[in-house]
């Protein structure tokens, strides 16, 4: 905050007066105004109940600088177009725009607010001011797949999808390999529910692979429906997005965690300092981004220390999930021993690793 | 003292005008206490759903957008509800029209020249009458409840759009995303016309429901289908054949519906995706209803609805209302409109004395 | 394909199905007696809401089982004094109740959403509720028992009781009925009020039993899937019950199509399985019994009091 001496103030009443029309964003000691939609409601214990901790920990860092606002339960469809607008229109200067559904919204809106910066979270369409962001959460899964394969009796594993989008495969692919590491004759039974929400769908399919055989299901999907169904039947579970232990405190072992907080504290000190790039961020467990939860307190040492060899290998960079030999479903070599596969292919990825029956 | 409803001879053209205006008045009031009782601004959000959206005329754009398809479907509702004739699935003939659309859009991706857009917004309207052609079909054929039928389809016509933009028609450039490929320049109308701020959707919307209701009050066709509805005994005795309006209303109303599915895909997506199916389909039984059924009343109630949309929307951001806000008030508005339409066929008697006495002055 | 993994398919079949009977079979009460209530869906969130709120608040799911039967009918009471009082079109009043009970279960539901909830306990002993052959029978919640015992109840009631007959005769003819000296408007408002319960207790199902949780909306249309099975099953208890779990069958056959890597054909072909095959069944169903002539006479119509 610039110190206000009685010569500043007066300069800057000056030009208030004198440009009554320019609005509040142009004066340097107005806090940055940062607008945030949606897909959920702040309260979900999920994807956007992780991005609002998120924004909650910006606006603390920041001390006054910086005020957010928020707009929930934004439907993913041309509705979200006017809400982006209003947040522009009512000043706020970044806006970031948490799911893969409002891609093209944001990019019509910033076509007409240039000095508005905008963050697409998921995406992958550019701007001048359009940016994109992303979490490395396969980073998670690795953990978690290589907790399943060290947990697992049956050597049947399940994932519960919502739709056969790259974050999803991703995560498939990741759990899958890391779980293969333990035991490589592991199985992964894979059910996408087509919807990205229907927690009597998602029950009725935890229910569906665990009689077939699953003794751990991880789900890709936000609700906490089918780690109830694990706690009911005695298998293990993961939470998504949050730490969902009270909803199934004998199943859940951990649970990946979003941490946004961080990337947001970075984007918005990056607009202070007038330093925005339009960028495709993809943060991980190095930058903190993604965490795992506690684990369950029966969880078995060796496995705990298993996950946490993962999890301190991405930190310092010494392991990566993705590090071939790795074959896809057909048994065709996709990636060759030794090669890590590229971000680019990351995000574009449609097929499954061996191993997965979907 | 009993209250008792007499049917009027005519149905009241007074209260037919009136009822609607008071019941968006009266949602207002109800509405406000509503929230206010609840923890909310009341009259804030009240002000903020219903006139914001109307003094702030740089809403004015984001309303028109959702008037156009409200009002282009509702007006083929009013046609086969008038019928009695109730097609419920318009929210799939909304979808399987702009998948006929899409797929004019997906063979045509290499071709250019003006003929594409008319043959999208035809395949459009055709695909929404085909669509709907299935209920007609299974009524006419088999008496099947075209309620039934048309809405089991809706969920099936999700399915098919989930299939072509998962699948076959996925966008090669579009990193796996269940997305079609962008339109092309052939493919896609601008999102304002004529220097206005309005697309060109709700200009047809417009011209249809003058259209529209011209049928429904100067032709034969019209009479027929007032006829069908309010009187089928003697509109069988007059030689109209039930089946045919069946099948007439149901089309119309499905490449109604259509025509606004591929209309909203090449003005306002661009492409489509999972996110495509709006609900429009829904709200504009709504609109049919509280506009009387009327096809200028439909236009009118079309725009009240989108206004009560866009509110909704801003009341979330500026009175922190829950989302849900929008849909209660709409519920709200339709259940008062039906309620007061007791008022239009019938007039409200209330006899104080509980029996039957001849006074003095009556005569013998 | 042992006996065991068998049974455990039986279960989820049962399990899917049961929101749906309950529905179904109140709404089949509903329209028998003449009146077609397309608020289901409304009627079943309000329902799961309160009963979530209600088993929350006390730790005790059965009140929150008999809060959503008193919502349920409450929310419904709108549909009546709205059909039968003021005589306006069943088919927009029924939807507008849906919108309305969409709308009012999220605003009431927002405070509880991540919260989690409670369940029954099993009503059977452990041994036999979890052994694998025994829990076919024994292994399900109270509101699976429920169900059953009221599909028997109704189909006693329509067809042994001398009150099931005035009900179905209000649905022939009101007309008559009314001249018999029967209240036509008091028959049908106790069904509506029926058909509300039975509704709001499914909805209860899903915040109590499939999942202890509340999401807004989380009924995710099966209150319309109810609908369908009522005409489906032309109106009579016997063929609501078979019909209902030909409906679980196919939902439950999609997941374990995918589940097992049955890719033969797309997904999204057997996620229409259930609509698709209650239009086919709805076809032939009309088409063997001269046409609809099962409906209930006055279905859906407007009944005018005389003065």
């Amino acid at each position: 905050m610039a110190i206000l001496t009685r010569r500043n103030f007066v300069k800057s009443a000056a030009a208030a007066s004198a440009l009554p029309l320019l609005g509040r964003a142009a004066f340097a000691d107005e806090p940055l105004k940062v607008g945030y939609i949606y897909l959920g409601p702040v309260g979900d214990f999920g994807w956007t109940w992780a991005h609002e901790k998120g924004r909650k920990a910006m606006v603390e860092h920041f001390k006054g600088k910086v005020v957010a606002d928020y707009v929930e339960n934004v439907n993913e469809d041309a509705s979200a177009t006017p809400v982006i607008k209003d947040l522009a229109a009512q000043g706020h200067k970044l806006i970031f725009t948490t799911s893969f559904g409002y891609m093209d919204q944001t990019l019509e809106v910033a076509k007409d607010f240039p000095d508005a910066k905008f963050e697409h979270c998921t995406g992958y369409k550019h701007g001048a001011n359009v940016g994109t962001y992303n979490n490395r959460f396969h980073e998670g899964r690795a953990a978690l797949g290589t907790i399943a394969g060290m947990m697992s009796k049956t050597g049947v594993i399940g994932y519960l999808g919502s739709f056969k989008v790259p974050e999803v495969v991703l995560g498939v692919n990741s759990f899958t390999l890391a779980a293969q590491a333990i035991n490589p004759k592991i199985v992964v039974k894979l059910v996408m529910i087509d919807s990205w929400f229907d927690p009597a769908k998602e029950s009725a399919a935890a229910e569906t692979l665990a009689n077939l055989g699953c003794d751990v299901i991880t789900t890709h999907t936000d609700s906490p429906a089918a780690l109830q169904v694990c706690e009911k039947k005695k298998i293990y579970g993961f939470g998504q997005g949050a730490d969902m232990s009270k909803f199934a405190p004998h199943a859940h072992l951990t649970a990946i965690e979003d941490i946004w907080g961080p990337y947001y504290i970075s984007r918005a000190q990056a607009m202070l300092d007038g330093k925005w790039e339009s960028d495709d961020a993809w943060w991980g467990i190095k930058e903190g981004a993604v965490t795992l939860s506690p684990y369950n307190k029966a969880l078995p040492a060796n496995v705990a220390a298993a996950s946490d060899k993962i999890v301190s290998g991405y930190k310092d960079g010494s392991y990566d999930v993705f590090t071939g030999p790795i074959a896809d479903q057909s048994g065709a070599e996709k990636v060759k021993k030794g090669d890590r596969m590229s971000l680019k292919d990351l995000a574009t990825i449609d097929w499954y690793v061996k191993g997965v029956q979907s | 003292m009993r209250i008792r409803f007499e049917k009027r001879r005519d149905p009241s053209q007074v209260m037919q005008a009136v009822t609607p205006v008071a019941a968006v008045l009266l949602t207002m009031l109800i509405g406000a206490a509503i929230f206010q009782a609840i923890g909310y601004d009341g009259p804030r959000a009240v002000k903020e759903i219903f006139f914001t959206p109307i003094l702030a005329s740089y809403k004015w754009p984001d309303v028109a957008r959702r008037a156009a398809p409200l009002i282009l479907i509702a007006l083929g509702l009013c046609m086969g509800n008038r019928a009695k004739v109730w097609n419920i699935g318009a929210e799939g003939q909304y979808i399987v029209g702009a998948l006929a659309g899409a797929g004019v859009a997906y063979f045509t991706k290499n071709l250019q020249g003006f003929w594409i857009m008319p043959l999208m917004i035809a395949a459009g309207i055709v695909g929404g009458a085909l669509w709907a052609a299935i209920p007609a079909f299974l009524k006419t054929q088999y008496r099947v409840n075209e309620i039934l039928s048309s809405l089991m389809l809706v969920y099936v016509a999700a399915q098919l759009l989930n299939y072509l933009v998962t699948g076959p028609w996925k966008d090669p450039n579009g990193h796996n995303f269940p997305q079609t490929a962008p339109f092309t320049v052939w493919q896609v109308l601008p999102h304002t016309i004529l220097g206005t701020p309005f697309p060109p959707g709700l200009f047809i919307a417009f011209a249809l429901s003058v259209v529209f209701w011209i049928v429904m009050t100067r032709s034969e066709f019209g009479l027929g289908i007032r006829v069908v509805g309010d009187a089928p005994k003697a509109a069988k005795y007059a030689g109209y054949n039930a089946d045919t309006m069946v099948w007439q209303t149901l089309l119309i109303s499905g490449g109604m519906a259509g025509l606004a599915g591929v209309l909203e895909a090449a003005t306002q997506s661009g492409q489509l995706n999972l996110g495509f199916p709006s609900g429009y389909g829904f709200t504009a039984i709504i609109v049919s209803f509280l506009g009387r059924l009327h096809p200028l009343g439909a236009a009118l109630a079309g725009v009240v609805l989108a206004i009560t949309y866009v509110g909704g929307q801003v009341a979330q951001t500026v009175v922190h209302v829950p989302s849900s806000t929008a849909g209660i008030f709409q519920s709200l508005l339709l259940f008062l409109i039906l309620a007061s339409d007791v008022l239009v066929k019938r007039r409200i008697r209330i006899d104080w004395a509980p029996a039957k006495t001849q006074s003095v002055g009556s005569a013998t | 394909m042992s006996l065991e993994f068998l049974i455990a398919a039986l279960v989820t079949i049962v399990s899917v199905t049961t929101p749906i009977l309950l529905a179904a079979t109140g709404e089949l009460v509903v329209e028998k007696s003449g009146v077609l209530n397309l608020g289901i869906e409304g009627m079943m969130l309000i329902g799961a809401i309160a009963a979530f709120a209600v088993s929350y608040e006390t730790g005790n799911p059965w009140l929150g089982v008999i809060a959503s039967a008193v919502a349920g009918a409450l929310a419904s009471m709108i549909f009546a004094v709205l059909v039968l009082f003021l005589g306006s079109n069943q088919v927009a009043t029924g939807l507008a109740l849906t919108i309305f009970g969409t709308g009012l279960s999220s605003l009431i539901g927002d405070s509880y959403i991540g919260m989690a909830g409670d369940s029954f306990d099993s009503i059977f002993p452990t041994a036999l509720a979890e052994d694998p052959i025994g829990k076919l029978f024994f292994g399900y919640s109270p509101l699976v028992y429920i169900a059953f015992i009221a599909v028997l109840a109704v189909y006693y009631f329509l067809n042994r009781t001398r009150a099931g007959l005035v009900l179905r005769a209000v649905g022939e003819n009101d007309v008559s009925a009314r001249s018999i000296g029967y209240s036509v408007i008091g028959v049908r408002c106790a069904a509506i009020a029926f058909g509300g319960a039975m509704a709001g207790v499914s909805g209860s199902y899903f915040t109590l039993v499939s999942n202890s949780l509340w999401q807004p909306g989380m009924t995710a249309g099966r209150g319309w899937i109810a609908l369908a099975l009522v005409v489906f099953s032309g109106w009579r208890t016997g063929r609501l019950l078979a019909g209902a779990y030909f409906f679980g069958l196919f939902m439950t056959l999609e997941l374990y199509a995918k589940a097992s890597g049955f890719s033969f054909l797309p997904s999204q072909f057997w996620a229409s399985m259930p609509y698709l095959m209650a239009i086919i069944v709805l076809a032939i169903m009309s088409a063997r019994e001269s046409g609809g002539a099962e409906a209930p006479a006055c279905l859906g119509k407007t009944y005018i009091p005389d003065a």
